[in-house]
Order: C-alpha cells, then structure tokens, then sequence
C-alpha cells in the first residue's frame, strides 16, 4: 500500500465531553506551593505582625506567637466551638504542609544515592543503623583479640522512654513507610542495642527515643495551712457524677469524721459507703491521725461516698511522701471516675433499652 | 561551563531511544544521537572529548583491572547444582563436575570485558548508572560501592512502576538510569527480577552477572559468573568501581585539558 503523505489524510475531529476539561480534582492530589510563594507569604507575616503589635501598642521587636495569639483573640472575638476553625495567624511554615524540594541537579542526576528506591530517607537510615552494627562487631572482634572483652560494659538507661511511634518517624523522615517498615526499623534498633558495646552510639539511639513523663509530678498538691491552734490542716474537693465534695483534713491525732455536721455513722448507715471514705487513709496507714470535716451535696448516697474518697485523697497528697503518691497514683485513688448517667436516646425506652422486637 | 557541555550530553540521551549499543571493541561506532541535536557554541572541542574514545577498542585500559587467574581464585566459576541449570546458560558453561556446573571463564572474561568497557563509557558521558541485587547478604557492599563512586543502588523490595510509571512514583521531570546493574538477576523467590524485564521496556541497556540458574537473555550486557560468593560479589563491587572511578577521572582531565587549550 502506498505511503500517503500526513497533510492529505483526512482530518478527524475527536469529539470529547465536557466532563475531561473539568479539572479532576482528586486526582491532583494535595496542592502545591512554590518557594517562591512561601516566600512571600513569610514577609507578608513578618509585616503584619509589626503591624498588629502596633495596632496593640505594644513593641513590635519583642512581640511574640503568644501575643499574636492574644490580639487575635481580642480583636476578632469568636464564638466557634472548634477551636480550628477560628481566625487564626501563625507563621506559614505551621500552616503550609511541609513539601520535599526537588531531588536532582541541574543535569538531573538526583542527590542521594538511593533516590530510586522511592523511599530514600528510610532505607539510607537502616544502611546507617546496619553500618553502625558492623562497625561495633568490628570493635568487638578488636577487643577480643586485645583480650579486653568483658560482660561489663556501660549500658544506656532505657527506662522512662519509649521508641518513637511509627507518625513521629514519618515526621522525622518526612516520607511515608508502611507499619512493616517501622517494624523492621524498630528490631534493627533493637539489635543494635543487644550488642555490648552499644554505649558507644547512645547519643544516636537516643534521637529515636521519646522520654515519658512521670505522671506523678502532675498532680496538684493542696497547700498546707495552719489553725489559729497550730494544727495543720488541707482543703480539697472532690466530684463523683453529680455529687460535689470538700473535705478538711486536719492533723489533730483523733480519728472523727463529721459530715455535713453528723456523724459519718448516722450520715452513711451503709458499710460500703463508710468503706470507701476510709480506703484512702487506710491505704497510707495514717486511720486514726486525722480528723475528717467534710460537705457534700447532689446526686446518691453511692455517688456522695466516692466524692468524698477522692476529695480525701487529694488532701492526703500534702501530708504523704513521693513514693505514696505514686503509689495511690497507681492504686486508682487520685482518679476522677469519668461515668455519668447516659442519655436516653429517641426510638429506644432508655440509654441502652429497646423496645419490645416484633418479628412481624 | 561544565554545566552546558554535559546538558549537551543529556540532550543526546533525552531523544528517542535507539539502544546505545556501543561496539567499540569492534571498532565501529553507533552513536545513539538522534538528528535533532542542538550544537552549541564550542562543539567541536565537545564533539571531540565525547567521539574519540569511542573510535577505541580499550579506551580506558580495563584489560589490566583483571586476570582469568583473579576470575578464578573469587571462585567465579562455580555455578549451581546440574538440576537447577537454565536452559540457555548452556552456551556459558565449561561443563559440569561432581554435579556442580562450571562456568567457562574465557568467556566470562571476555563478557566483563565488554560490560566494564560500556559502563565506563556511560560513565564518561556522565549517565546515570543503577546497581541492582535482591540478595540481602550483599545489600550493604553494593549500597556502599555505589555511593563511593556516586552512582545509585536500589538492593530493596522493587515498587511496580518505578521505570515504567516514573512520573508518579518519583515525580514529573525525574530522570531515569542510562544504565542498570544487576548483581544478580534474581530475587528472593528465584524469579527473574522486574527490573530486567522493566528496563528492556523503557530501552535502558542493562548489564547483569548471570549465574548458572538465571536467564540471561533479555540482558544487554550479561556476563556470566556466580552471584553467591562474598569473594566473588566483593570483586565484582571492586571492578565496578574502579572502572566508574576511571571514566570519571579521565572525563574531568579532558574537560581540564579543554579548558586550557580554549583559553590559550
């Protein structure tokens, strides 16, 4: 067949909906901005923050986020629950998602060495934690040969702190991995830390450790007062569904509990509501030491108790050690029981209650 | 300057691929410019430093990097069981002792000959250059080799599409390998690995160390040998790296040496 020449076939017209010319907004994937544009936008801050804090009279060289955030409340006041919702002026680095600048040089040839396995950052980490590896077996094996090998060696305190989660990595990473990933990442850490002489890459195995908070130090410890007498006393209140308490320890050596004006017998003629009231002081050992004065109103006799236990165990923080409220941290006594009644919902008798089923 | 001479390079590798098959130990050229090369400023000297080593048979005297004796004594020859043998690696192999086939290293000399004489060229014209292995013993040297001699090395689980879908799994503008390296064309499961069969696709020539169980034909450049001795792989890594080492030293002397003789 013969060759026909491009400009002599005849032309097609391709008809195409309306719909391809719509641009595919799921397909683009999460918008992008140009350096050039954050640029901007982070002198445009810089700009309308010397205004603002001239606005609030205030020194525009020393103004900072927490007065943004303070002038922003007051000037634009809102009534929105989400707190994310409302106006709101941060630097552009917090609101701009963090994107990857481009890989490669001029020529293309890309920065790192393992830009083609798609996940650069991670497998180059787990090429450094495996090198560290064999540098510390090779150190080990010089040792040996010294006949300086010992069982002995300085180990790293890992109590208090626990391996960054998975999110944290990817933050630190800034690139996705799989929960196999992590996994994997995780027991390389792990053996690094099983070899003996992993003191000497602390400061590294550390980077990847968050330390724990000891929750103790959280609680609010009730000041220690002093009676016109001497006698030392604390206030605490306490609440238990809708049951609200204040309790008066003092420490006057007898063991008289008085509430709401009677006597904790006739006020509480159940044993287990007396039980509750006396656990916490039980617990420390301090039962006959103090005098209990207390007030208590709303909700049942069930509810009132546990108020009760909780506001004492508040105001026993002041007169015990470290260790004890650690201990009665631990023991449930210094936690507020969450539980309230649940609501009733439409279509059913009660919270959880439905009616009677028909099958037909 | 440097710049603009190598962008000449990239345009030569940016049109349509017809395999850069460089028979230069025939001594023919096939160079795989296309027609529409823009010519800038001081092309002859750039015409020159990039042509006349293809005009020699050993360029870059690799002949010296090895012996068959060095072949032998990293125990390149040792391939696997008789059972295991692949169909069309029978033309390779010397023959078969105590049940284990024996690769004929004459060949094999002259096959890696032929595959370190083309990676050094890519090397010299500045191409991108990706080592390839799924076998985990040597996952760690072959990622060391390649960044000791700034090339790239992916010895990881291989994603789908990243030759044939490069745009979306990288991103747009990324520019692939002009040459992949397998040290061993197989992976965990003993099949042959994607990236073989993916790179014919997208016509990027592909170098491989075939061992007596892997199928070497859609292979550029293969050259067989055994994949499973640290000896023989930590050879293969060495001479590799030299060879890119090489190339890459002789393309800095003579953009040097072009550089003087512009200003004289």
């Amino acid at each position: 067949s013969r060759r026909v020449s491009p400009e002599l076939l005849p032309v097609r017209h391709i008809c195409v909906s309306s719909s391809l010319w719509k641009k595919n907004l799921a397909a683009a994937g999460p918008q992008k901005f140009t350096q050039e544009f954050i640029d901007k936008q982070v002198e445009e801050f810089e700009i309308g923050k010397r205004h603002l804090a001239n606005m609030m009279g205030e020194d525009p060289e020393t103004f900072t986020q927490e007065d943004i955030d303070r002038s922003i409340a007051y000037l634009f006041p809102s009534g929105l629950f989400e707190k994310r919702a409302r106006p709101v002026m941060k630097h552009p680095e917090e609101i701009f998602p963090k994107q990857t600048a481009i890989q490669w040089d001029a020529e293309g040839r890309p920065f790192h060495f393992l830009f083609y396995t798609g996940q650069q950052s991670y497998y180059s980490l787990l090429h450094d934690v495996y090198e560290k590896i064999l540098a510390m077996e090779r150190h080990q094996d010089k040792m040996r040969n010294k006949g300086l090998l010992t069982s002995e060696t300085k180990q790293i305190l890992l109590t208090g702190s626990r391996w960054l989660l998975k999110e944290e990595i990817e933050e630190y990473l800034v690139e996705n991995i799989s929960d196999h990933d992590y996994m994997r990442l995780i027991q390389l850490m792990e053996k690094l830390l099983s070899m003996p002489y992993c003191s000497l890459e602390e400061e590294f195995i550390l980077k990847f450790r968050k330390q724990l908070e000891v929750q103790s130090s959280k609680h609010e410890i009730p000041a220690l007062q002093y009676d016109p007498q001497g006698v030392t006393f604390s206030v605490a209140d306490g609440r238990r569904k809708t049951a609200k308490a204040s309790i008066t320890l003092r420490d006057s050596g007898s063991g008289n509990i008085t509430i709401n004006g009677r006597n904790y017998l006739h006020y509480f003629p159940l044993l287990q509501d007396r039980e509750q009231l006396m656990f916490p002081l039980h617990f420390v050992g301090m039962l006959g030491r103090f005098d209990v004065e207390g007030s208590v109103e709303g909700s049942g006799h069930s509810a009132q108790a546990g108020a009760l236990r909780l506001a004492i165990s508040r105001a026993l923080l002041s007169f015990v050690s470290e260790g004890d409220v650690e201990k009665m941290r631990q023991a449930g006594l210094l936690t507020a029981d969450p539980r309230i009644k649940e609501r009733k919902k439409p279509g059913q008798e009660g919270a959880r209650k439905k009616f009677t089923w028909k099958k037909r | 300057m440097a710049a603009g001479v190598l962008s000449g390079v990239r345009q030569v590798f940016r049109g349509p691929r017809l395999v850069s098959a460089v028979f230069s130990c025939h001594g023919q050229t096939l160079s795989s410019a296309s027609a529409a090369v823009k010519s800038a400023p001081d092309t002859a000297a750039t015409e020159k430093i990039l042509n006349f080593p293809l005009t020699q048979p050993d360029y870059f005297h690799l002949s010296e990097l090895f012996t068959m004796k060095d072949l032998f004594e990293a125990r390149v020859h040792l391939g696997h069981k008789k059972g295991c043998r692949h169909r069309l690696m029978g033309p390779y192999l010397f023959g078969s002792r105590l049940d284990i086939d024996i690769i004929d290293l004459e060949q094999t000399a002259e096959h890696l000959q032929r595959a370190l004489n083309f990676t050094a060229h890519v090397a010299y014209r500045g191409g991108i250059i990706l080592f390839v292995s799924r076998r985990r013993q040597f996952s760690q040297l072959i990622e060391t080799t390649a960044r000791e001699c700034g090339e790239y090395a992916h010895t990881r689980y291989w994603k789908g599409g990243l030759l044939t879908n490069a745009p979306i799994q990288y991103s747009p503008g990324v520019r692939l390998p002009d040459l992949i390296v397998f040290f061993s064309t197989l992976n965990n499961v003993f099949q042959q690995h994607v990236g073989i069969r993916d790179a014919a696709k997208m016509n990027i020539p592909t170098v491989g160390i075939v061992d007596s169980n892997c199928n070497p034909s859609l292979i550029a450049y293969p050259v067989p040998g055994n994949d499973d001795t640290p000896v023989a792989m930590e050879m293969y890594c060495r001479l590799f790296k030299m060879t890119i080492n090489r190339a890459k030293d002789k393309r800095r002397q003579m953009e040097l040496l072009k550089g003087i003789s512009a200003s004289v």
